[in-house]
């Protein structure tokens, strides 16, 4: 006999409770459940955990878990259609049972060592899609069976059909903000904190003098020359621009002094021996020496330009953007549009953040961090 | 103390280059609206005459320093701290939420650093959201956290604090879990040698090993927090805070007001940044370690 989990008995007790507030829509409701239904969710939650006990981490008892606890969760949650706002305990307990389940299987796969690589990776991006697919399902569920209003928290369904049907919009916000405001600031801002860089390490003196600054800086509320900004470069995303180059020039600054010196003493003494020039030094050996540091600076950048650009529209910008589109929805209480701008957002700087990824393997193929592991 | 004075020459020279380049962009920014004014006044300035008006216009393009500072002094120390135009008054409603924000974040994201290095399902699950979360910008949810909380009632200082705890929960977490992983496997063994149970192994291993990253982290964590509570500021239709005085000032093009909104937050940031660090090298003093 094994060992039960404490997931399955806690998910057992919960069936239990479930079963004696039945139904989980309130009397009356539009659509009730189907008996049918009901008694599928309970044997689907309860096979799968039970399953699980008895065979995993086999893939008998996973898969039956995994396709238990989602179908159950997705019949739950399909079953709340026209019922809107009436789930009752039973409901919310059968949900959770499920959700015990997901963990339960999270916590099996967690325990997993694959042996093949692209087994590792598969699970690597499972296990958090896992964790993710459960907000959606718990936020859908709760947003549609407890009827929360749709000004508060709009349900994840409602949001994803807003974004399909408004991409034309949702398009040119992207066009304004990110392909003028941040690419222009971003690219302008790291280039010259770049070039301000090698300028202070040939000089010593302005060194000693900007590393300080910078730090100071780089702990001070920049966004809050946006308004300043908006009302020298005006509206349109020239102004935009300008906060995001302020604001990616002093991580740039900061992080391209520290790098160039990070190349070690022995290196520099046989660029020396080689009778090698200050710039022959620079580009053979200690920009590629600093390219770790001047990348980190570019990623934290990617994340600083977006949300300057889009915290600067909220000051004035013309008809079209981000930022605008976020504060004038939000305006009218159309939180669903806002969400949706917010995912895109999201994804903008995930993808943004993963292509300075990208590049940076590819150009410090050498170093311990890219190479091991 | 030397590396001290080899800093104070060279940053005390490079503020003094910003600021006299300041005062030269100042004549040439102001230049053309005054300019214009002299023109419609029908009167003729001489340069320095010309110059001095550039330096003391009532909304200047780009205000002179020492306007700036005159400004603040006088909103500072001149008003009463209780009166809305006072910049006590508006850093003390930024600094409330912030404090109160940065306080909720620290506590919840310690707690879910500590879940996440003792439960290996969180860890694999829940650890690689957060750090994707890094690359988002968050801070694009302040309005309508704002917004759609005070549709419900809630309004004040609860919403801004939510914004920052949120904006400083991330930080937190990811150093907290760095810190708590930080003893290697010598110490581990060695604990395990000892026959240290769990809760032993994180009190006396993993939790004074972990405080230099806590605080660390901290530091991004406060700054993170108070950028939170001046955005929140923002869409509350300007009520109080510096955020909402930073809006009010540009809404009626006031740049002086703004420039020294600016500093009052600029200052406030650099003082809880010195604040946390402070702390944190008492505390870990008092833990015994070796000054660096």
């Amino acid at each position: 006999m094994r060992k039960i989990s404490w997931q399955a008995m806690l998910a057992f007790a919960l069936c239990i409770v479930a079963a004696l507030t039945l139904p989980p829509t309130a009397p009356g409701s539009a659509m009730p459940f189907s008996s049918a239904g009901i008694v599928t969710v309970f044997v689907l939650v309860i096979a799968g955990l039970a399953m699980a006990d008895r065979f995993a981490p086999r893939l008998a008892g996973t898969l039956s878990l995994f396709l238990g606890s989602h179908v159950a969760a997705l019949l739950l949650i399909g079953g709340i259609a026209g019922n809107e706002g009436s789930a009752t305990l039973s409901f919310f307990a059968l949900l959770a049972a499920a959700w015990l389940g997901a963990w339960r299987l999270v916590t099996i796969l967690s325990a997993m060592k694959p042996a093949g690589r692209p087994q590792r990776i598969f699970l690597r991006l499972f296990i958090p899609f896992l964790f993710g697919l459960w907000i959606l399902l718990f936020w859908e569920a709760i947003t549609r069976g407890a009827g929360i209003p749709f000004v508060l928290l709009p349900p994840p369904s409602a949001i994803g059909a807003r974004l399909v049907s408004s991409i034309p919009v949702l398009a040119a916000d992207v066009r304004q903000t990110i392909f003028k405001a941040v690419i222009a600031g971003y690219v302008l801002g790291s280039a010259s904190g770049f070039a301000v860089a090698i300028l202070a390490d040939r000089v010593g003196f302005l060194r000693r003098g900007l590393l300080p600054i910078g730090n100071l800086v780089s702990a001070l509320p920049i966004i809050g020359i946006a308004p300043i900004m908006v009302m020298w470069f005006g509206f349109d995303w020239q102004s935009k621009a300008a906060v995001v180059v302020v604001m990616t020039f002093f991580p740039m600054l900061v992080n391209a002094v520290t790098g160039l010196a990070a190349s070690g003493h022995i290196e520099r003494d046989l660029m020396r021996t080689y009778a090698a020039s200050y710039w022959q030094t620079l580009f053979q050996l200690r920009l590629p020496a600093a390219a770790p540091f001047i990348f980190n600076a570019l990623k934290i950048n990617s994340t600083l330009a977006l949300i300057g650009a889009i915290v600067a529209e909220f000051f004035g910008t013309p008809v079209v953007g981000m930022g605008f589109r976020i504060s004038t929805e939000v305006g009218r209480m159309n939180i669903d549009m806002v969400w949706a701008e917010i995912a895109i957002a999201a994804l903008a700087g995930s993808l943004f953040y993963g292509m300075v990824a990208l590049a940076e393997r590819a150009v410090t193929f050498w170093h311990p961090s890219v190479r091991g592991g | 103390m030397d590396s001290a004075r080899e800093k104070i020459i060279p940053v005390t020279a490079i503020v003094a280059l910003i600021i006299a380049v300041w005062y030269v962009a100042a004549i040439f920014m102001n230049a053309p609206v005054q300019r214009d004014m002299n023109k419609r006044a029908d009167i003729t300035p001489t340069t320095l005459e010309f110059v001095v008006q550039t330096y003391t216009q009532a909304k200047p393009i780009l205000p002179a320093p020492h306007q700036i500072v005159a400004n603040f002094y006088k909103s500072t120390f001149e008003v009463k701290p209780t009166s809305r135009r006072s910049l006590v008054y508006h850093s003390g409603v930024t600094l409330s939420s912030t404090l109160l924000g940065f306080a909720l974040g620290t506590v919840l994201g310690i707690l879910i650093a500590v879940g996440i290095v003792h439960v290996p399902a969180l860890d694999r699950s829940f650890m690689p959201w957060i750090v994707a979360s890094q690359t988002i910008p968050i801070l694009a949810i302040a309005p309508m956290v704002i917004v759609v909380l005070a549709a419900v009632g809630v309004t004040g200082l609860i919403p801004k604090a939510l914004i920052s705890a949120y904006l400083s929960f991330f930080p937190v977490v990811v150093g907290m879990v760095k810190g708590l992983r930080s003893p290697d496997f010598l110490l581990l063994d060695l604990m395990r040698t000892y026959n240290a149970g769990r809760a032993t192994v994180f009190w006396k291993l993993r939790v004074p090993a972990s405080v230099p990253f806590l605080f660390a982290s901290m530091k991004v964590a406060i700054a993170a927090s108070l950028v939170g509570a001046i955005v929140g500021e923002l869409p509350t239709g300007a009520v109080a805070g510096i955020g909402a005085k930073l809006l009010g000032a540009s809404y009626y093009s006031q740049t002086i007001d703004m420039w020294s909104a600016l500093i009052a937050g600029s200052l406030v940031a650099a003082l809880l940044v010195v604040l946390v660090g402070a702390v944190g090298g008492f505390v870990e003093k008092r833990m015994g370690a070796r000054p660096s």
